[in-house]
Order: structure tokens, then sequence, then C-alpha cells
């Protein structure tokens, strides 16, 4: 049985073409995936991401506990920041990617829909000897992103405070037409936006309001997935799984190794020793004729170096673009693709595929 | 979704329309409108024999690939050059300059076991 967001019904009234994505059902477009993309680079778009999983610690032990089970650092957070980090397995495997929220008195964990039930118990399997708590709050809890270079314009007369004063990867507690909501200026797609997160009648309200402006049109998950393909932002399941570490997966950033211990630090520590098998690198085709898909092979000088793990096409850039993982020696070696049985050049590039993204210009006042 | 009484269709979402001994073939309102943003249409050249019910070509959405399957079989007389830089014709006009291939028939009467519009109608009310 897939389970409903609290938009369900909006979703149909939009006339959404609706399609089982883990476990719920869930809009993939309303009018066309291109169209919805540039509207979302233009203007700004509402995506109905209430399938996120939302993960709740508390405890005097609450930040011991999430350092350890995370990669990143929260202890470099300030109450109201925001991180991105991962949950390791002990071999260094990526269990899942997520965001960090420290709050006053908790950390709320943000996580992918798929993987919810999985993080939960791994979490909960680690919480005892910290004597935390920890709360799956996912069932009760919406979440709508609101992304796009317009988001602040059209958010700022609902909300009671300046969003000038909200940086990027920071959230606040505040209300949205007068309703209690936890806020964020985060996103999926390389464009200014916010996250919010409320109870589902809430949430159902505020989608409804933010929709009644004309520059706001609703987003499936078709044009979520391209828009973050074009900015080279790894996706759980494709480009990310328990077999591959941050390291593989260009994602150092979110690894602070000179943390006391976390899960999976050892095995890491051993692959910076003996250096990584693979990296995760993007590329871009000759044309629009030439689409990467996941699963199709890469080749140099003759040999098969690698694989990808998502290919689409990008609207912005009007030819394919994919991301894959080839042997470390190879990464800024001439590379091609198999496609219909031939072998096509490709040009490596680096991540984002599409640089102009309005987030940019929202620098983050935390070091991540 | 538009289904025109004129043409015959394919359980996989192909129209032909036959004039004489050559058919015009595309895909239907219902198979643009269930791949959306189609980005490449790949065609046989002229001169290219097709065969009723196996594929003929493939069509390139943002969501997914599919293959194309000939209602007829023949030879291609004609390609429609347009859809090399204008894939989304057939998106937004799947019956007329979104058409794909012209094919002479080797065969008239095979065009009996296509679907009537009201068969292929039944079809999608099952499938959507």
């Amino acid at each position: 049985m897939l389970k409903r967001t609290p938009l369900y019904d909006l979703h149909l009234q939009l006339g959404a073409k609706m399609v089982p994505f883990a476990g719920f059902k869930m809009p993939i477009q309303y009018t066309s995936i291109v169209e919805e993309h540039r509207w979302v680079r233009q203007h700004a778009g509402l995506f109905d991401v209430s399938h996120m999983g939302e993960i709740r610690i508390e405890g005097d032990a609450a930040l011991e506990f999430v350092s350890y089970i995370t990669c990143n650092d929260p202890s470099r957070l300030r109450p109201y920041q925001v991180q991105y980090s991962a949950l390791l397995n002990e071999h260094g495997g990526i269990v899942d990617d997520l965001l960090v929220y420290r709050l006053p008195n908790a950390f709320l964990l943000v996580v992918n829909a798929a993987n919810i039930d999985k993080d939960f118990g791994w979490i909960q399997r680690h919480a005892p000897r910290f004597g935390v708590t920890v709360q799956n709050l996912s069932d009760e809890v919406g979440e709508i992103a609101l992304q796009g270079p317009k988001s602040e314009q059209v958010l700022q007369p609902w909300v009671p405070v300046d969003l000038g004063g909200l940086s990027y990867y920071e959230a606040m507690e505040t209300s949205v037409a007068g309703l209690p909501v936890l806020l964020s200026r985060t996103g999926y797609t390389g464009e200014d936006g916010f996250e919010i997160y409320a109870s589902p009648p809430i949430i159902k309200k505020i989608a409804s309001l933010l929709l009644e402006n004309p520059w706001v049109r609703p987003i499936g998950l078709g044009a979520r997935d391209t828009l973050r393909l074009e900015m080279g932002y790894p996706l759980y399941g494709n480009d990310l799984n328990e077999d591959i570490t941050p390291l593989e997966a260009g994602l150092r950033w979110i690894v602070k190794m000179e943390k006391p211990d976390f899960i999976g630090k050892l095995a890491l520590m051993e692959l910076k020793k003996t250096g990584v098998q693979r990296k995760r690198i993007g590329f871009k085709t000759p044309n629009r004729r030439v689409i990467p898909r996941k699963g199709m092979a890469l080749f140099s000088n003759g040999q098969e170096v690698g694989f990808v793990t998502s290919g689409n096409y990008s609207p912005m850039l009007n030819t394919g673009i994919g991301m894959g993982y080839i042997q470390p020696h190879e990464v800024k070696h001439p590379l091609t693709l198999e496609f219909r049985g031939k072998l096509i050049p490709v040009e490596q590039v680096s991540f984002p595929f599409y640089p102009s993204g309005t987030v940019r210009s929202k620098k983050p006042k935390s070091s991540h | 979704m538009k289904v025109p009484e004129n043409l015959k269709y394919t359980k996989e979402h192909e129209w032909a329309k036959v004039e004489g001994d050559v058919a015009i073939v595309g895909i239907t309102d219902f198979a643009q409108d269930q791949l959306s943003d189609i980005v490449y249409v790949e065609l046989p050249e002229v001169g290219a024999k097709v065969r009723q019910g196996e594929p003929f070509g493939t069509v390139e959405a943002v969501k997914a690939v599919s293959d194309l399957y000939s209602p007829v079989t023949g030879e291609v007389i004609e390609v429609n050059q347009k859809l090399a830089d204008q894939p989304e014709l057939v998106n937004q006009d799947p019956y007329g300059e979104g058409w794909m291939i012209k094919v002479k028939l080797q065969d008239p009467s095979e065009v009996e076991r296509l679907m009537s519009a009201e068969e292929y109608k039944k079809l999608i009310e099952e499938e959507s």
C-alpha cells in the first residue's frame, strides 16, 4: 500500500502525473519536466518533499551521539544551523546522506524517504549506550521546498521576520501566515530557496497559499532530479550506497577525521593510506542526442574504467550530462561513453555542470 | 487524449495513416503525453526495411528511453528530418508535424491487423 503525503489531493487537483516513489505516491510532473525545471531556475517552484524522513534525537549526550553516528562535525553548529552529513557503516560506506539541524535542545536529522526505516533502526541500535531518545517523526511532519530566485520575494509577505537575515544553511522557528513552522534556507536545486517543516494540515495550508502567487508553480520529482543533477548533487540509491565511501563520492569535505571517534573512521583512515579505487566524476556529452543513463559503461583507451550512476538531458546546457565512478588515475583523461553499441567521446567537467544557480550568491556563514 | 478516427493503431501506441500503398507512421497523443519532454528521436534511414511489430527506432525522453514499433512492413521512403533538431514536435503535434516515417507497404492487407480508433481508445482507458 503506497503512502500519501498531506498534499496528495492537491496534486490530483493540479493535474499531476502520480508515480510510486520510495513507498509513496508522488507527483513526477504537472506539465513538463523541462518546463518545470526552467521555471525553478527563473522564478520559484513548490516541491512536495513530505516523503522525506525526520528523526529527532534528544538527551544530555545528543551532541556526542550525533557526532558518533555522522561523519561531519555537529559540534561546529550553533543552534539553528544546518549541516550536510552522512551516516556511515563500519566499512566507511554510506548508510544515508542527510541534513543535521541543531535545535536548542535536540537534533533533527532529515533523511531520504527510501531509507527511513533502515536509518531509524541503525540509529536506535547505537543509541542505548548514549542514553538518548530517538523518535521517528516522519509520519507527523510534512515538508515543502520553495526553490528559485524569487523564493524570498514570494515567502517574505507571509513571515514576521526579515528573511534577508536568514543565511544559507540556517534555520529558524517562525510562522508562515500565522502557522508555526521550522524554516531553513536549504534545498536540492542549486537555486536560492527554503524548506518548510510543519504538521500535515499546516503544510497543506501553506502550499495552497504559496501556489496562489503567480510566480510559483508546482514542481514534480522529475525536475527535482534534473535540477540536482545539473548541480552535481549525488542522489542516494544512484550515486551513493553502502559500498561507496564519502572519499570516493567527492564528499571528503563532510568527513571530519580529527573528531575523536565516529562509525567508519577506522575504515576511512585505512582507505586514505591505501588510496581509493574509484572516484565520482561528471561529464558532458557532445550533444543532446547522447543522453547518458544509469548503468552505461565508461571507457578509456578501449578499456572499461567505470560506469554511469546518474545521467539525463540538461535543460540549461541543452546536452547530455552524467556522473559516475571511474578509476582514480583516469580522472581528467579522455573518456568515452558506451552508447547504443558505440563509444562516444565525452568531456570530463567539474561540478556543478550549471554554475549560475542563485544559491551561490548566498554565502553560508557556517563552515559546514 | 486525441484519437483520430481515420488512423490505425498498435498496442505499443504507434499510429499509421494509410493512403494507397503508403503509410505515414508516428506515436499517439497518449504516448507522447506519457513520455513527455522528448529530447531525441532515432529513426531509420530512407531505404531501410521495417517489419510489423518490430522496433524501427527509439525515442528518448527526459524520463526514459522507449523503442518504436512499426505498425507495418515495408521500405522507408521518407523520414521526418525536422525531428533531428525539433524532437519536441512529437509532443506538440503527434499526428501532424511530429510524424516519423513514411513506409511503402509490402502487403497492404496487414493493416487489417491494426486496431481501430475505437479499440485503441479502450486500450488507453485501461492503461491510464
